[in-house]
């Protein structure tokens, strides 16, 4: 029988009761005796050799015939033993994690771990979920973990698959998201397939993606796997969060578990690691500036983790009558509470006497300004708060930081700094806050929350006029795309699971959006692909968790990396509705190739296309309506007359509530 | 002299002002359309010149046409410069005459969507 850790911790493990290991008890390994063995070769050449006295010794000894045809021969293949596979402990110590789900696209190097978690496993905890691209199985755990907390696994192949896998590996790490990724390698060049296989192993598959995970491993024994699968979720869920890699080898999973090994394997029990918090004393510092501040301003990226961050976060506010900027990493601060001021974030930041920044990606963009327009060609940096301006952030982010990637962006001196997860750390914050205001301040605090309100409800009115603007044009405003999916939506428990062509923010600035899961931030590392399959892996969180209705902002250009992820979602019978904003072009690059034509004097050439040549996805029309059908999805469009667009939408949210996948095809403005 | 310099300059600048205003009051809004597309200004200011988060709104009521023009061809950063080698002043007084052929919007207070 496999054990659980005989720590004193770890005799009673968390998690899902596991099926034990019933195929221990009496199956017996056949001897590997009848291999040959070079050690045991080498052993008998020495007993029959005379020992030469030590002056004599040579530095090696001759071998014998039977060593050198051991050494040299082709190798005999293994011998068959009968008996427990190791990938079935494998399924025993993944089930303990309790994990629900495996995407993956089927590869050799991990046939065995795969066939052990449909035919032992049951395929359940984790469900295999069949992916067509490796870079939709990462990122659909990525979009899973934002809806429910819970990391994925995927599986890839060890090199080709990884590669394509690496891209979302990347975004999830920028993103601060944790991915179980396993990666199936055949270590043994002496037993592995040759041809195919062989191209696909590599000595160091991990090396692909070190740069950007937390943590890897490639565990040598079972005991080894079972300590780095339960370390690796450790590390990945311990904030920050971030993708791990295990390599697995083939050899590994399909070997018989070793007969010294039946009585002493155990499954290392997992116990959540607590979050970093920041230092107290700093807190009291950053608590003593914020509550002397004329002008303060809190802005926060990744800071809620939870629906509890924004709570904290609405708390802190509330107490400081400070206005909110939420760069919307997550669903930091409800946009219908007055404090929150994204509309305003200029005048604030450049008025501001104390900033404090909260899980930020980019401090210094915060503070300063990049224009993309210098005359020389180089583009232009300029501060935008005032001299003196007070900065203090809290960030578990440079903890991980690595060297090669750039995703730590550019450095910015703060006058207060504390490493510790903002979540972990605001009640302390906030407490140090309340108790540093003194009472003759209060008044003073409720007067700027009074013009926080007027400012907020006079933002509101512009961003409605905004809004208005082309209203009736033809392709659709994104403001008109944005509303009419609104109207059909409002009253339902709404997640937009994904936005990932730019529609100019008009769901954050015009949809109530209060729940943590209203809003998911993006891809993190603004890797294109991201939006398709993540949106698809956050409506499989929804629907397990049940009542809520996913719909994504679909752009045209990250569908076209991985669009058979359409497939996995009609496969999986995952509801979601995914409504284009087919601008039919690579919208970011029209406007980089505009600039730098512009900038040398040149009319951009634009061919046959609307947009400079290499930048338009149109001539042929993409018809995305039928390409979702083709893969089991309801599709309608393309919509190009605004006036059909909310008749249409409106069936389309029918058959999503009736459990089936649709996506709505909408010729749309740019941005 | 240097007030009369000063004077001249500004009659000068004045005259070339109504001269401009006067080019873009002759312009076609329909060559406009076709210039506004072919030299991108869609691209960032949407095709009705509504504007978004990559531009300012341009249309209806565009700002008076030497301000536009002269924001075009300097831009003080905000926006690479289009330069009249390739934006004419003609074609740049056709995409005002097409920005200011945008019919008004509607009032957002009568749109049922803008206020659930």
């Amino acid at each position: 029988m496999a054990r659980r850790d005989k720590s004193p911790q770890g005799s009673a493990a968390r998690g899902p009761a596991v099926s034990r290991r019933k195929f221990m008890a009496g199956v017996a390994l056949t001897s590997a005796a009848t291999a040959v063995s070079p050690q045991g070769a080498a052993q008998a050449a020495t007993t029959t050799t005379p020992s030469p006295s030590p002056a004599l010794r040579p530095s090696a000894l001759r071998p014998d015939v039977h060593v050198a045809a051991a050494e040299t021969g082709t190798p005999k293949e293994l011998a068959k033993a009968i008996g427990p596979d190791g990938s079935d402990f494998m399924v025993d110590v993944i089930r303990t994690l309790n994990i629900d789900y495996v995407c993956s696209n089927p590869a050799s190097s991990f046939r065995a771990l795969h066939e052990s978690l449909i035919d032992y496993g049951g395929n359940k905890k984790p469900e295999f979920i069949t992916c067509t691209h490796e870079e939709s199985s990462v990122a659909i755990g990525h979009g899973y973990f934002k809806v429910t907390g819970k990391p994925l696994m995927m599986l890839c192949h060890g090199t080709v698959g990884l590669q394509h896998a690496a891209m979302a590996i990347y975004n999830a790490w920028c993103d601060r998201v944790p991915v179980i990724a396993i990666g199936g390698t055949d270590i043994d060049a002496a037993h592995r397939a040759p041809g195919v296989p062989t191209f696909h192993s590599a000595q160091d598959i991990n090396a692909l993606v070190r740069d950007f995970t937390k943590w890897d491993d490639q565990p040598v024994s079972l005991q080894h796997f079972a300590q780095s699968m339960v370390r690796a979720y450790k590390i990945a869920m311990t904030p920050p969060h971030e993708p791990v890699m295990i390599a697995l080898d083939l050899g590994l999973q399909q070997e018989p578990i070793k007969a010294h090994e039946r009585e002493s394997l155990y499954i290392p029990k997992y116990v959540p690691t607590a979050p970093p918090q920041a230092d107290s004393n700093a807190v009291r510092e950053a608590a003593r500036l914020l509550v002397n501040a004329e002008r303060p301003v809190i802005v926060a990226d990744r800071a809620a983790r939870t629906p509890a961050g924004v709570k904290l976060l609405v708390e802190l506010a509330e107490t400081l009558q400070a206005p909110v900027i939420d760069q919307g990493g997550r669903m930091n601060f409800p946009n219908s509470h007055y404090l929150k001021q994204n509309s305003r974030a200029q005048v604030l930041i450049s008025n501001a006497d104390v900033i404090i920044g909260l899980e930020l990606s980019d401090y210094w963009a915060t503070v300063n300004r990049f224009v993309d327009n210098g005359l020389d060609g180089i583009g232009v940096n300029e501060t935008v708060i005032k001299p003196g301006t007070k900065l203090i952030g809290i960030s578990s982010v440079g903890l991980v930081t690595k060297s090669n990637y750039q995703d730590f962006q550019r450095f910015q001196s703060l006058d207060v700094d504390m490493a510790g997860d903002a979540e972990a750390s605001l009640p302390a914050l906030i407490e140090a806050v309340k108790a540093s205001i003194p009472s003759d301040r209060r008044a003073a605090l409720e007067k700027r929350g009074e013009a926080l309100k007027k400012a907020y409800a006079e933002a509101r009115e512009r961003t409605k006029a905004a809004a208005a603007v082309a209203w009736n044009a033809s392709p659709i405003s994104t403001a008109r795309l944005a509303m009419e999916i609104y109207g059909q939506i409002k009253d339902l428990d709404y997640s937009l699971v994904s936005s990932s062509g730019n529609v100019s923010g008009w769901p954050n600035r015009l949809w109530k959006m209060d729940k943590h899961h209203n809003w998911l931030g993006a891809s993190g590392g603004y890797g294109v692909g991201y939006g398709a399959p993540a949106a698809i892996g956050a409506a499989l969180g929804n629907r397990d968790i049940g009542g809520r209705f996913s719909v994504s902002i679909q752009s045209d250009g990250d569908l076209m990396y991985a669009p058979g992820v359409l497939w996995t979602a009609a496969r999986h019978k995952i509801p979601i509705l995914s409504v284009m904003h087919n601008n039919r072009g690579y919208h970011q690059e029209v406007m980089h190739v505009q600039r730098l034509a512009n900038r040398r004097n040149r009319v951009a050439a634009l061919g046959m296309d609307r947009s400079p040549i290499g930048t338009s996805i149109e001539n042929p029309d993409i018809d995305y309506a039928s390409l979702a059908k083709s893969m089991g999805y309801w599709g309608a469009g393309p919509i190009k007359d605004p006036t059909e667009l909310g008749p249409t939408l409106k069936r389309a949210v029918e058959v999503v509530k009736s459990g089936q996948p649709a996506l709505v095809d909408v010729w749309t403005q740019p941005r | 002299m240097k007030s009369r310099s000063v004077v001249f300059g500004l009659t000068a600048l004045a005259a070339s002002l109504v001269l401009c205003q006067a080019g873009a009051l002759a312009a076609s809004a329909e060559k406009g359309k076709a210039a506004y597309l072919q030299h991108g200004c869609w691209q960032c200011h949407g095709y009705q010149g509504q504007g978004g988060i990559a531009g300012a709104k341009l249309a209806p009521n565009p700002i008076p046409f030497e301000t536009l023009s002269n924001f075009v061809r300097t831009t003080n950063r905000a926006m690479p410069p289009y330069r009249e080698e390739i934006l004419s002043n003609d074609d740049l007084a056709d995409v005002y005459a097409y920005l200011q052929s945008i019919p008004k919007d509607p009032d957002p207070n009568s749109i049922p969507l803008l206020n659930p």
